[in-house]
């Protein structure tokens, strides 16, 4: 079984040189790394705030505190993990503002050791995403994430879809490497039983589409 | 190895960060621990449904609208910024 490649290979040749500039006060460049990190930015907002409106808010928040506050970033790091750490702050701020009567914390650690040891162990149909149309396997896939607790789920965001190494994940959210790698798999082993009921294997060799109320 | 073991480590296996004894000691477990293979598989076909899934593309309208918004207000600060100085 073959490891997995992230998938983010960032062109961060010229990025230095586009950073230089901005900070120099050239709106265009700064334009160019906007147009670089925009979606990233988006999704990773939208994941965390679970809310359109609100990732929209996070995407002009972060890129214009970002403008602001140049002159502090002084490239010790990429300046994408930079930009990913001001957003996510700029998501959890919009989250806690709409659930005030839950405090949402990425240092929030959840239950025990266990809770994520597989209780279900079956098998899946050979590409099990194919058994369900685009916008149902959208909602499906929107609805099991949604479940995770936000550190979880922003951990796995970051990691696994964005493709940040777990350095930069720790960087960009303020935790130890150890943290990450705890979350990332209690995320990922959280998804996988969750998307359970959905993929696995029936004994005719087709999936189980489930009722689609998880 | 255990499974408990095998599970601990399933995250650096995945991410194929691990020395060569630690993996060949995951992949002995493998070869005859079918639950373990299971939930392997099964979490290796999680992340990659879930990278390959594009969930929040950023639709292109709303992309100029944005991109736009921001480029005018950092016009605007740049602006106000230099009038300051």
């Amino acid at each position: 079984m073959s490891a997995i490649q992230p998938t983010v290979g960032e062109p961060v040749s010229d990025e230095m040189a586009l950073v230089q500039a901005a900070k120099a006060g050239d709106v265009g460049s700064f334009e160019q790394l906007v147009k670089r990190y925009d979606r990233n930015v988006f999704r990773i907002a939208q994941h965390i705030t679970q809310n359109r409106e609100d990732a929209e808010d996070v995407v002009q928040d972060a890129f214009l505190k970002a403008y602001t506050n140049l002159a502090q970033f002084q490239g010790q790091s990429k300046f994408y993990t930079w930009l990913v750490r001001i957003a996510v702050n700029e998501a959890l701020m919009k989250l806690r503002r709409r659930r005030p009567e839950r405090m949402v914390s990425l240092d929030e650690d959840v239950k025990t050791e266990d809770d994520s040891l597989p209780r279900e162990v079956a098998d899946w149909s050979p590409n099990p995403e194919q058994q369900y149309n685009q916008a149902e396997l959208r909602d499906i896939l929107t609805r099991t994430i949604q479940g995770l607790p936000a550190s979880f789920r922003t951990v796995f965001v970051l990691r696994d879809v964005e493709g940040l190494s777990t350095e930069e994940t720790a960087e960009a959210l303020d935790l130890s490497v150890p943290a990450v790698k705890s979350r990332l798999l209690r995320a990922r082993l959280q998804l996988r039983e969750r998307l359970n009921r959905y993929f696995q294997k029936r004994e005719n060799g087709d999936a189980n589409r489930g009722d689609g109320n998880p | 190895m255990k499974c408990s073991e095998f599970l601990q480590e399933l995250t650096n296996y995945l991410d194929g960060v691990i020395d060569d004894r630690t993996k060949t000691e995951l992949e002995d477990h493998l070869s005859w621990c079918h639950n373990c293979y299971v939930v392997c598989d099964t979490t290796k076909k999680t992340i990659e449904i879930y990278r390959d899934s594009q969930l929040y593309e950023l639709p292109e309208d709303l992309r100029s609208r944005l991109r736009s918004a921001i480029v005018s207000k950092c016009h605007a600060q740049k602006k106000a910024g230099s009038e300051g100085a």
